[in-house]
């Protein structure tokens, strides 16, 4: 018995240890803990995509893809621990899906050469390529977001928001006061009132913020939670009997499980989005043929299609096309995390690309420059039809006020450039 | 057999009074240490040193601090992941050089002090905020004591939250430790070496260690342990309670303050306080305590050990070598985590530290056990 665990063991060993000719994507993801109902279907879309790849195409230009999972919890010692013991497996590019991950992540990340993608999270003024060489954060952040919400209520006003209030309700961390900023110079420029309205982690107990809200009427609310915090905040809004039309999360509170607890009082509820919603493009049938039916789905399988699991099926995308750009540059299928960052670096996302996918209209198409690690910033809205539990698009991606966000993003870079003694990169 | 006492004679008191009275038990304690400071350095990797050593020394130096409150002086204290929060910001402040403000005017700054300086300030600062806290001990005992010092930690992380004058003004109220070096060694930042960092945390954990079990050792322990044991009978004694309660807030904080300023600048290097120091880590302190060892100061390092070895350890056996889902894996740790603290509880209230008390013992009576 003895001998056969020890065999046992070693064969599992040899089975786990890398092949170097894969190429590797770690997934840092987190399906326990307290937001474990948002990292399951994101998981699972980047899984499956990849999966997807190496049974449809043979993985990425003849090299087969590897993903090596990883369980944070959202925790960022465990995420540090995730770094550090797949970092020698060749890893090419990390998307850890916290800020607190990020964070820790970015200075490592850039010492390691090791590039990041933090995509629509993370460290905003990371769009700064010129400081931030190695995260990238295309094709929208959190500014984009604030100022795509602004401009979709100045297209519904008019283009007038003078004298009207608009509150935020955000997460009380480095998240949900990301935006407050650029929230604050909007509303000078636009002459409409802003307030803030934070909510402690984890968010289970808003009465007192909504009260609050009831009290001052804002006429519309902006929201930046993630986990439990959504689905109370919507619940919330439902009991004050809040307008949900003027209710906009950002995209990180606005998916399935955020709405559906509240039931038919969800119905209206709005969210910012910088991808496509349901499943209803082309490249489904074939994960339906190459991973569904060939038993092969990560997790449970029941995600595909809610959007945080075509947020991650978007995220593997970009990831692959990035490879694919670097094998072109550099003339290498196999390639290094040194050739992958200059994949991300020279990545155009065009729609006939997309098309050619199998996600036609999917995304926003965009160009990643050295300079420019942050792409053009096009956000889109998406609203909830309580009755059909179906998201849906109704505003077209549109580009954000960058003259606004530019100057925000070189001030932040610039004092982190200045904290750390960082030369420009381009 | 094992530990041999024959031919290990005391001749004087202070032979007769040391720490490890056993030759052969001294002489283990010194090759631990050898082993600790001259091989390890060179054969750790980031992996070795940012995954498991650093947090392992971390976690020692916090739970020793909290040792002292709660095994030693018997006060209890939810308030852990407060105090190293306070060490954290402190210890942010002094790196970047404190800057007062009066009227939206600078009044003055001082000049950016060496890490090493900034971490002891940290932990002089958490000294005097817990002694501060430690205030209501005086009057109230047991669970209405965890309340305050649960207080303490919910109103820490909501004042490092609140008030942006603790991160400096930055747009996301993260704090980020700068490249900072000791003697043109980089100490903090991302391109320290492994036994760099390995080193300087070392270096701390030991100094507290020892000063730790001397000062419980010594007059101030037995104070503490009286107060422990029968609060009244150690005034009647001649305890002066007041006294021995603040010292050992102030003790205990001090050691917490230290490991939260090493927790942020040397191991993570950036820390948002609600997700760092929320009262998770005070629990998982409280923990380490208890599965190590309450009353000891081995038992620190054995309970901090265990908390931070089993997960990467559990997550070696089932992800890597029998490929369960990372899921699967990850509810395992807490059942098992959960499922030891209820059996110590029941079954060995002292901890890993009596376990490792009673094996000695066993060991040397063997083989003739009476």
């Amino acid at each position: 018995m003895k001998y056969k665990l020890g065999t046992a063991a070693v064969a599992a060993m040899m089975a786990a240890s890398p092949v170097m000719a894969d190429l590797v994507f770690p997934s840092l993801s987190y399906r326990t803990g307290p937001y474990a109902a948002g990292g399951i279907p994101f998981a699972d879309g980047y899984a499956d995509y990849f999966t997807m790849l190496n049974a449809r195409d043979g993985g990425i230009g003849g090299v087969m893809t590897k993903v090596i999972e990883c369980e944070t919890g959202y925790n960022t010692e465990k995420g540090v621990e995730c770094y550090e013991s797949t970092k020698g497996e060749g890893s090419l590019v990390y998307q850890p899906l916290s800020t607190g991950i990020t964070y820790q992540l970015i200075p490592k990340t850039t010492a390691d050469g090791i590039p990041m993608h933090t995509m629509g999270y993370g460290r905003t003024s990371a769009a700064n390529g010129d400081v931030f060489s190695h995260t990238f954060n295309y094709p929208a952040n959190y500014w984009n977001g604030a100022s795509g919400a602004i401009n979709y209520l100045l297209a519904e006003n008019g283009g007038d928001l003078n004298g009207k209030k608009i509150a935020l309700v955000y997460h009380n961390s480095a998240y949900g006061k990301e935006p407050i900023r650029t929230l604050t110079e909007l509303s000078e420029k636009h002459g409409f009132e802003f307030k803030e309205v934070p909510v402690d982690h984890p968010g289970q107990e808003q009465k007192s913020q909504w009260l609050q809200i009831r009290r001052d009427k804002p006429d519309y609310v902006i929201m930046y939670g993630w986990g439990v915090m959504n689905q109370v905040a919507v619940q919330e809004a439902a009991n004050i009997r809040f307008p949900m039309e003027n209710f906009i999360g950002i995209w990180w509170s606005g998916s399935e499980n955020d709405v559906l607890a509240a039931g038919d009082a969800a119905n209206g509820y709005k969210a910012l989005t910088f991808h496509g919603v349901g499943s209803d493009f082309p490249v489904f049938d074939d994960i339906k043929t190459h991973v569904v039916d060939a038993g092969n789905a990560a997790g449970a399988g029941d995600q595909i299609g809610t959007v945080l699991y075509n947020r991650g099926l978007y995220a593997a995308m970009l990831a692959a096309e990035a490879v694919k750009t670097a094998q072109e540059i550099h003339g290498v299928a196999d390639i290094t995390p040194a050739q992958m960052r200059d994949g991300m670096e020279a990545l155009s996302i065009t729609e006939e690309k997309m098309a050619a996918l199998g996600l036609p209209n999917f995304g926003p198409s965009f160009d990643v420059s050295c300079s420019n690690h942050g792409g053009e910033g096009f956000v889109g809205m998406t609203q909830w039809d309580a009755s059909a539990k179906t998201w849906s698009l109704v505003s077209d991606f549109a580009p954000s006020d960058m003259d606004v966000i530019g100057p925000l993003i070189e001030e932040d870079s610039g004092a982190y450039a200045a904290e750390n003694n960082i030369e420009g990169n381009c | 057999m094992f530990y041999r006492e024959a031919g290990d004679f005391s001749t004087t008191y202070a032979e007769d009074q040391q720490t490890f009275p056993i030759k052969f038990d001294r002489y283990r304690y010194y090759v631990v240490l050898f082993i600790a400071i001259v091989v390890v350095p060179f054969v750790i990797n980031d992996y070795w040193a940012n995954s498991l050593l650093l947090p392992f020394l971390i976690y020692a130096i916090a739970a020793i601090g909290l040792n002292i409150l709660v095994g030693y002086c018997g006060q209890v204290s939810l308030g852990t992941g407060g105090f190293m929060a306070v060490g954290a910001y402190a210890c942010y402040k002094f790196m970047t050089g404190i800057d007062i403000w009066w009227g939206g005017e600078l009044l003055f700054r001082l000049p950016e002090f060496n890490i090493f300086f900034s971490v002891i300030m940290g932990g002089v600062m958490t000294a005097i905020v817990g002694v501060l806290f430690g205030l209501p001990s005086l009057r109230i005992k047991g669970f209405y004591l965890a309340v305050a010092t649960l207080a303490a930690q919910f109103f820490l992380v909501w004042l490092f939250n609140r008030v942006a004058w603790f991160y400096n003004y930055s747009a996301s109220g993260q704090i980020n430790a700068p490249e900072r070096d000791i003697l043109g060694v980089l100490i903090t930042g991302p391109s320290t070496e492994p036994w760099a960092t390995y080193l300087f945390c070392l270096f701390f954990t030991i100094v507290c260690a020892v000063i730790a079990r001397n000062m419980t050792r010594g007059a101030s322990g037995r104070k503490w342990m009286a107060i422990r044991d029968m609060d009244i009978a150690a005034e009647i004694i001649g305890v002066n309670p007041l006294r021995a309660k603040l010292t050992a807030f102030a003790v205990s904080s001090f050691f917490v303050g230290i490991s939260g300023a090493l927790f942020f600048s040397v191991y993570l290097g950036a820390v948002e306080v609600g997700e760092a120091f929320g009262i998770q880590k005070s629990f998982l302190v409280l923990f380490m305590i208890i599965i190590g060892g309450l009353g000891s100061i081995f038992g620190s390092f054995a309970g901090a050990a265990f908390l931070v070895l089993l997960p990467v350890a559990l997550k070696v056996v089932g992800v890597d070598w029998l490929g369960w889902p990372t899921d699967i894996v990850a509810h395992l740790n807490l059942v098992i985590v959960g499922g030891l603290i209820v059996i110590f509880l029941i079954a060995e209230p002292h901890g890993i530290a009596q376990l490792w008390r009673v094996a000695k013992e066993k060991l040397r009576l063997w083989p003739f056990p009476h």
